[in-house]
């Protein structure tokens, strides 16, 4: 007796006909399904037997000791170092990245010592209100300016607190990372 | 020491007898005695289920949340355990809506058809030693057609609602329990022809000398597979519960229920996942019957010590945390998946097992 099993192709001109292996098959689908049905209850049980490998932050009742995960995208920030300093030059890179518009760059140019003008940052701009923390304009920036900061707790009364200047005042370019 | 004596002493059997004793000098009136006995029986199995339910509903959050490596409820009472009296109230306080275009006579009769066909199938059902409702002659067979009459409380709420998800939902569990139905009672009717008889309590005497999945071999752990396997389709349970759906149906055949009427369909759910549990404790467990191995004496005397009602609810629990345990570890089927699992491999497997089953019968090729 031929048994048909596998499958019929959408327009039904090809259809696929095992003549043997059968069984074989049939009884090969019952073993692959409840072993892998089995794999994935072996994970669920081990999880159940260990409460130690819960997850959940008990926020806020762990806000002192709260710590974000590596890849956390809570705003988009531009670190100083000690001496008033961040690598951005000023190059809008970013704010061509960004498909919402969230940051305005506002350029200036600077007469260095000797002589040439250059172009510097006057304020970085940043729409936290509107951004969607996709990361574009971390990925774009080409001298690693920005980072994605780990604070997450934004809310305020009024939107217009919401947007940022991100140049500290009186901030300069670091030497290395000019142009 | 008159304690301790007292404490093996009491069963459930032993608060029967003596209720109806005490009943029986108070009551002379044979009908009225039998009418009393029947609504405390009533009003504790109500009592009881309600309790149940919050049970359940704690211990599936509970499972859940640990099977998903999250901590659940745990913020109303002692580890979350009132979490579900305060759903509770809150259910109490909604408006119990009635949509405009829906048949408003059968859209408030379908949660109450849906819950009494849960609870009718408790009824034969032996709690612990000579602790049973109602010791029907065809137990099985009754509880068997009872369950199979849920799905036409679930079409009563799909269609009267007027909404095609809904209706959806409720036509999916119907083409659901009509294919399932198949297995069980094959499943069920192994360890009918094995026992010889369909009264629940015979059934659990059988195996007062080894419960049936050790004493049937092979052919009855397939079938109490089989039967775990197609009553969480029945009581439509993920991965079985395509009647419910979230993601395509928005909830199935109760997405316009709110309220109290909404929080019926839930009761019979854990209703229902209770039921199950029991009936396949009671069939492949033994039900109250303790453990016993062959010829240790000693080790069965100390098995016979535990009660029988913890006997039968410790197994049922058990086979209640294997059903959430399938729910939070499998994707829910497709539909045609779910007609596959049932028609090619679920139905057909029952049958030779079946045949199986009754040449061991007819052998005695078990203990
Ligand atoms: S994270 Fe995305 S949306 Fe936000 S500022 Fe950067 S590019 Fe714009
Ligand atoms: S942050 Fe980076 S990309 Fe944006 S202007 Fe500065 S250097 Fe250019």
């Amino acid at each position: 007796m031929v048994l048909i099993t596998g499958y019929v192709k959408m327009n039904g001109t090809e259809i696929n006909i095992k003549k043997t292996g059968f069984l074989k098959e049939y009884f090969g689908t019952i073993f692959t399904s409840l072993s892998s049905l089995l794999t994935g209850m072996k994970l669920t049980g081990y999880y159940f037997i260990h409460p130690n490998k819960i997850i959940t932050e008990q926020y806020p009742d762990n806000r002192a000791t709260l710590k974000m995960a590596e890849r956390f995208r809570g705003e988009v920030t531009l670190p100083h170092n000690e001496n008033n300093e961040h690598r951005c030059n000023g190059c809008q890179s970013c704010e061509i990245a960004c498909p919402n518009g969230s940051i305005k760059i506002v350029t200036k140019h600077e007469i260095s010592e000797d002589g040439k003008k250059k172009k510097r940052i006057d304020t970085w701009v940043y729409h936290l209100e509107m951004c969607t923390f996709c990361n574009l304009c971390i990925e774009a920036c080409p001298s690693k300016a920005i980072v994605m900061g780990k604070k997450f707790e934004h809310s305020v009364y009024d939107k217009s607190q919401l947007v940022k200047i991100l140049n500290k005042p009186g901030s300069k370019v670091m030497k290395e990372a000019e142009e | 020491m008159e304690k301790l004596h007292l404490l093996f002493v009491f069963s459930f059997s032993w608060l029967a007898s003596h209720l109806n004793m005490w009943l029986r000098t108070g009551i002379g009136n044979s009908f009225l005695l039998l009418v009393t006995e029947m609504l405390i029986a009533g009003i504790s199995l109500l009592a009881f289920l309600v309790i149940l339910c919050f049970f359940l509903g704690y211990m599936e959050r509970k499972v859940a949340a640990f099977m998903e490596i999250r901590l659940g409820p745990n913020r109303v009472g002692p580890k979350g355990s009132l979490q579900i009296v305060a759903d509770t109230v809150k259910l109490l306080f909604k408006e119990g809506l009635t949509p405009d275009g829906s048949d408003k006579f059968l859209f408030n009769l379908a949660p109450f058809v849906v819950v009494v066909t849960s609870m009718l199938a408790i009824a034969p059902l032996a709690f612990a030693r000579d602790f049973q409702l109602w010791d029907v002659n065809i137990g099985i067979f009754y509880v068997t057609s009872i369950s199979s009459m849920a799905v036409i409380g679930i079409l009563m709420a799909g269609w009267s609602s007027s909404n095609k998800y809904s209706l959806i939902g409720a036509m999916r569990s119907g083409a659901q329990i009509v294919s399932y139905e198949l297995s069980i009672g094959l499943s069920l009717i192994s360890i009918v022809i094995l026992s010889g008889s369909l009264r629940l309590s015979d059934i659990i005497q059988s195996q007062a000398n080894g419960w049936w999945i050790f004493k049937g071999h092979i052919p009855v752990l397939i079938s109490f597979i089989i039967f775990i396997i197609a009553s969480t389709a029945e009581i439509n349970r993920a991965p079985f519960d395509l009647t419910e759906a979230e993601q395509e149906l928005t909830g199935g055949f109760h997405t316009e229920y709110a309220g109290m009427k909404f929080a019926m369909f839930l009761l019979s759910e854990y209703i229902n996942l209770f039921i199950v549990s029991a009936i396949a404790a009671t069939i492949f467990l033994g039900g109250w019957m303790p453990f016993h191995i062959g010829n240790l004496t000693g080790f069965n005397h100390a098995m016979d010590y535990i009660p029988s009602s913890l006997w039968f609810f410790g197994k049922t629990f058990f086979i209640i945390f294997i059903i959430m345990w399938f729910r939070w570890t499998f994707p829910r089927l497709r539909i045609d998946q779910l007609l596959n699992l049932e028609w090619k491999y679920l139905l057909p497997i029952s049958m030779g097992n079946t045949l199986l089953v009754s040449a061991m019968a007819v052998f005695g090729w078990y203990l």
